[in-house]
């Protein structure tokens, strides 16, 4: 288990990236406080950047959408909803203390 | 081989008949061969006078000459017909002699001018061609009072023209009223008083004896003893005769006071001869109107193909227009002729409206009506007398206002198949029903389909209502939705949260909407609320909402970097901001390049370098450029008066002017600007959402243009408004597209899109018809004294300052964001590069 940062450090309804041994994890914070993390890559535009990504639900499932070309991934299991080939690794996250932990 | 078809005149008919036959596929079996009087091919003549906002003449182009000589058909322009040879079967023109087998007359009808003495001034003209208005255009550059004879339906558009053109106008009619064919004397009564309000002089029972040299002006028109008007042009309007000449020396019959008898095939006294449209008398009657020309054009061309056997059954004159501003319909028998029928009368002086119903003895049937300063009730009293409905039990309750707040207009759904909804285009409420049935469920898919709707336009409501009946019938429910989680348009919301006052998203979605939002509802409902309350858009409870180019303030690159363009107001720039921006791209490493929009952008920036960038350009007099919003761009400028030896005013001023009051303003889309010195234009305002142009006596205010993907000309709104007027117009044009178009609409799509298009738009701008100017103006005035830099406000707020970091728990860049050099620059490493450049590294 790996301290990332405080809750507080997200904005509520946005992302940060956190650096996990060598890798860009993208950590997303909901209204309510629930937290969940992804790869940061964003495979479609081969950039580092899905952390900047909005918020949101679409089919009943918890969403983030590329900030590059608005790709949706699920944020609990990775998978892209606009290509079933795809799936980003999702991490589990655990918050003590309002600190956030990998 | 192929037999010959000539087709005589190329006016709308004429084109219309053409376009028919390529339809029914009779360029199979006929070499068609077009002869055209005219200097270009048709035109479309109902427009005119529309000719006058834009001096060009393509606008009003009717034919796709391509699909011409795809078919092989011979068009020739200046080549009127000068004889007809019946016995050869030939006709003459003063080149050439052509055999025909069958024979067209499309020859329309030429403006009556009454035989008084002195007619033949120069200074006297016509309102038919092009040319014409021309010749018009010309002489009024040296004039001042214009005087149009006739005071029918063309002669009050003449004078429109005349008014816009900035004479000083005067309409002279031998009947005592306005437009008698059409309307009732009551109804000409009030017409008239709404046309003296806009400052032209009416003179009703004046009858023209002679045109003689004037004392004050050219021209003197004599109407009894003492009695006369003098004026530097005057304009013939007093009705059309047909243009039967040809046909006449060559023996077709023709009705005692003209017009070239037809059949209810179209054919003349000789088989092989057809006339259609204005030249043809069928019944002894004349049609000046262009959808019974339309009818002729289709039949002939069915009857020669032999695929149907469809009669002309005569056409309906009915008429709604917009004269001046001012809204007129007639239907049927509007003066009542008819012996023991029933009047019934609607009159509010305040509001200038006149309304008058005429029904059968029993009150059952509607045989005619008149309506003034109010038409909304046209189509559907038009559909109840056309399909002979049975009226309800009060009638009047069909033109009285709704004081109950119920509808009184028949529904579609009590309309027959039968009834005829596009006149222009023949097109019956069956088969725009099919067409729905078949998929066609938008407007456009509608017109496409049908053609209905694209001719006058004036049936576009009732098809509209037509086929979301059907729509519903089918069990189909349209929705324009902006997405799942609100089931309301971008317009409704922003109704929505204007009036409520409604100050977050989360609110917002509390209130009206659903689940937790996604990237369409977000994005949209914060630029509302910027729109609105001009907040700064990176507090916390706005920060989740913005587009990823929002919440870091910059445009986001393909590999995640971030570009940055300062304000450059109007272009103009000093050697030391330039100097700063040198600096600052060479201090962090930044590819420069001059934008499309007079300015420069730096490129390259990582996020966690933003700040410090900003740093430098705010200290340096700079202030965010808004690239990375849907939001006002740039205000392009040309040289204008100060330098250029054109320039008829300072553009440069203006543009920096304007751009500094709407810089900051959110919308539905971006917004760009230009201001040009003079009609050379090298600002290229034409093609933006709002452009100025110079002129002699103030600026020109263009709307709605669009460069980008699908190019449109700007419309002309208002000319030679003094520079408060302009901006107030702007202000109200501004906020009134914010408040009412769809997410990331741009002005040229949404004005394609509203309905009664651009004279709609002046109506609420320019006169106010909806009583929003001061509202919107008011709007406006907040957001303006609201304005705030976002970078500068961000750079001194450490809080906001925390997000410009790639990682949050590290101090590290992105080591995925690689530059190569070209160009003496940095560029984004291609994925290839990145590889071999990691393999050097280990
Ligand atoms: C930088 C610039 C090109 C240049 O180097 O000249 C540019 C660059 C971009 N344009 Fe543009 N446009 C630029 C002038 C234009 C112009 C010319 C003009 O404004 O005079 C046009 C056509 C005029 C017009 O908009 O009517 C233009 C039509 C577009 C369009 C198509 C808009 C349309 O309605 O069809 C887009 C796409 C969109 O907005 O959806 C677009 C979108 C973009 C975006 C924002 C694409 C994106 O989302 O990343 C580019 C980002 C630039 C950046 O990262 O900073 N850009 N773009 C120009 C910036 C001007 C400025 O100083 O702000
Ligand atoms: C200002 C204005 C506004 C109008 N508004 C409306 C309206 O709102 N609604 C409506 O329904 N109608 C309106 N009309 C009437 C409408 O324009 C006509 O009904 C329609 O144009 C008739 O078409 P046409 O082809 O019969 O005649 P035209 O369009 O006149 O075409 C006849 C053509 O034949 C050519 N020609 C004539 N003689 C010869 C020859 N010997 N050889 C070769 N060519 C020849 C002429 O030069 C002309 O080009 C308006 C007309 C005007 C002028
Ligand atoms: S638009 Fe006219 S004033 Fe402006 S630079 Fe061009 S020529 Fe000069
Ligand atoms: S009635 Fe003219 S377009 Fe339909």
């Amino acid at each position: 288990m790996q301290y990332l940062c405080q809750l507080d450090d997200i904005v509520p309804n946005t992302g940060v990236c956190a650096l996990y041994k060598d890798k860009q994890i993208a950590v997303f914070r909901l209204a309510d406080n629930r937290i969940f993390a992804l790869d940061n890559y964003d495979p479609f535009s081969q950039a580092n950047v899905l952390s900047r990504g909005i918020l949101g639900d679409l089919d009943n499932q918890v969403v983030v959408a590329s900030p590059i070309h608005k790709q949706h991934f699920n944020l609990e299991s990775g998978q892209c909803l606009e290509d079933e080939k795809i799936k980003l690794t999702s991490y589990a996250v655990i918050i003590k203390e309002g600190a956030v932990y990998l | 081989m192929k037999k010959r078809l000539i087709v005589v005149g190329h006016g709308m008919v004429g084109h219309h008949f053409v376009c028919q036959a390529i339809t029914l596929g009779l360029t199979e079996q006929y070499q068609i061969t077009v002869l055209s009087a005219e200097p270009r091919p048709a035109y479309d003549r109902v427009q005119l006078t529309r000719y006058f906002d834009t001096l060009n003449a393509q606008d009003l182009n009717l034919v796709d000459t391509d699909i011409y000589s795809e078919k092989n058909i011979q068009l020739l322009l200046n080549t009127p017909v000068t004889a007809i040879d019946r016995e050869q079967k030939q006709v003459h023109t003063e080149q050439d002699i052509f055999d025909f087998d069958i024979l067209i007359l499309a020859t329309g009808s030429y403006p009556f001018v009454p035989n008084v003495p002195g007619h033949q001034d120069p200074r006297c003209f016509v309102y038919r061609t092009i040319e014409d208005l021309d010749a018009i255009i010309a002489a009024a550059k040296t004039s001042q009072v214009g005087v149009v004879v006739g005071g029918g339906l063309l002669g009050l558009e003449a004078a429109k023209a005349l008014t816009t053109l900035g004479l000083n106008t005067h309409v002279v009619e031998f009947a005592p009223q306005l437009m008698a064919v059409q309307i009732d004397a009551q109804g000409g009564d009030l017409l008239r008083k709404k046309i003296e309000a806009l400052n032209v002089k009416v003179h009703t029972q004046k009858n023209t004896q002679c045109i003689e040299p004037g004392i004050e002006h050219p021209l003197r028109m004599k109407f009894g003893e003492d009695q006369f008007l003098e004026a530097d042009l005057i304009v013939f309007s007093a009705g059309i005769r047909p243009q039967d000449q040809l046909a006449k020396t060559c023996g077709l019959t023709l009705g005692e006071r003209g017009g070239i008898r037809i059949n209810d095939y179209c054919q003349t006294s000789d088989p092989t001869i057809y006339a259609i449209g204005e030249c043809a008398l069928w019944q002894n009657r004349i049609f000046g109107l262009v959808a019974p020309g339309y009818q002729m054009a289709t039949i002939a061309a069915q009857h020669l193909s032999g695929v149907e056997n469809k009669k002309f059954e005569g056409a309906d004159m009915s008429t709604k227009l917009k004269l001046m501003g001012v809204d007129v319909g007639s239907i049927g028998d509007a003066h009542g002729r008819a012996p023991d029928s029933q009047h019934i009368f609607y009159q509010n002086p305040q509001k200038g409206i006149y309304k008058k119903l005429v029904t059968s003895v029993d009150g059952k049937q509607l045989l005619g009506a008149v309506l003034i300063g109010d038409t909304t009730d046209y189509s559907n009293l038009l559909q109840l007398y056309l399909n002979n409905m049975t009226l309800p039990e009060e009638p009047e309750g069909l033109i009285l206002p709704s004081l109950s707040g119920k509808n009184n207009a028949l529904g579609v759904a009590a309309l027959p198949d039968t009834a005829q909804i596009c006149s222009c285009y023949n097109v019956n409420k069956a088969t725009l029903c099919s067409a729905v049935r078949e998929g066609a469920h938008s407007l456009t898919d509608i017109k496409n389909c049908t053609s209905a709707s694209t001719g006058c336009g004036g049936c576009t409501q009732l098809v509209k209502d037509i086929m979301q009946h059907e729509l519903k019938q089918l069990g189909i429910t349209v929705n324009n939705h902006l997405c799942s989680h609100f089931s309301y348009t971008r317009q409704e919301l922003y109704h929505l949260i204007r009036v409520e006052e409604l100050k977050t998203f989360d609110q917002v979605i509390a209130q009206h909407g659903r689940g937790l939002g996604c990237d369409i509802c977000k994005p949209t409902v914060a630029s509302i609320l910027a729109s609105c309350w001009n907040d700064y858009i990176l507090k916390t409870e706005h920060a989740g909402l913005q587009d990823s180019n929002d919440y870091f303030l910059g445009n986001i690159q393909k590999d995640g970097s971030y570009s940055v363009v300062p304000r450059v107001p109007g272009g103009e720039i000093t050697p030391d901001k330039l100097i700063v921006l040198g600096e600052v791209a060479k201090q962090f490493n930044l590819y420069t390049k001059i934008t499309g929009g007079q300015r420069v952008d730096l490129f390259g920036a990582r996020v966690e370098q933003l700040p410090a960038i900003w740093r430098m350009l705010v200290d340096a007099g700079f202030e965010t450029g808004h690239a990375y919003g849907k939001a006002v761009r740039t205000v392009k400028s040309c040289v204008g008066s100060t330098w250029c030896r054109y320039g008829v005013d300072d553009s440069v001023g203006l543009a920096i002017e304007v751009e500094n009051r709407y810089k900051g303003l959110r919308s539905p889309h971006k917004i760009k600007m230009a201001v040009s010195g003079c009609t050379r234009e090298c600002a290229e305002a034409q093609s933006k959402d709002v452009g100025v142009i110079a002129t002699e006596h103030g600026w020109n205010l263009y709307v709605c243009g669009n460069g980008g993907m699908r190019p449109r000309h700007a419309d002309l709104l208002a000319s030679d408004l003094d520079k408060e007027t302009l901006i107030r117009y702007v202000d109200r044009f501004l906020m009134f597209y914010i408040r009412t178009a769809d997410r990331l609409q741009r002005t040229s799509v949404w004005l394609e899109k509203l309905e009664g298009g651009l004279d709609y738009l002046r109506k609420v701008i320019i006169d106010d018809s909806l009583g929003l100017a001061a509202q919107l103006e008011t709007e406006m005035a907040n957001i303006i004294g609201t304005y705030q830099c976002e970078w500068k406000t961000t750079i001194e707020d450490p809080i906001r300052l925390k997000r410009f970091t790639h990682f949050v728990n590290s101090k590290r860049s992105d080591d995925n964001i690689v530059f190569v050099q070209e160009r003496q620059q940095i560029r984004p490493a291609t994925q290839t590069e990145k590889a071999q450049l990691s393999s050097l590294e280990v």
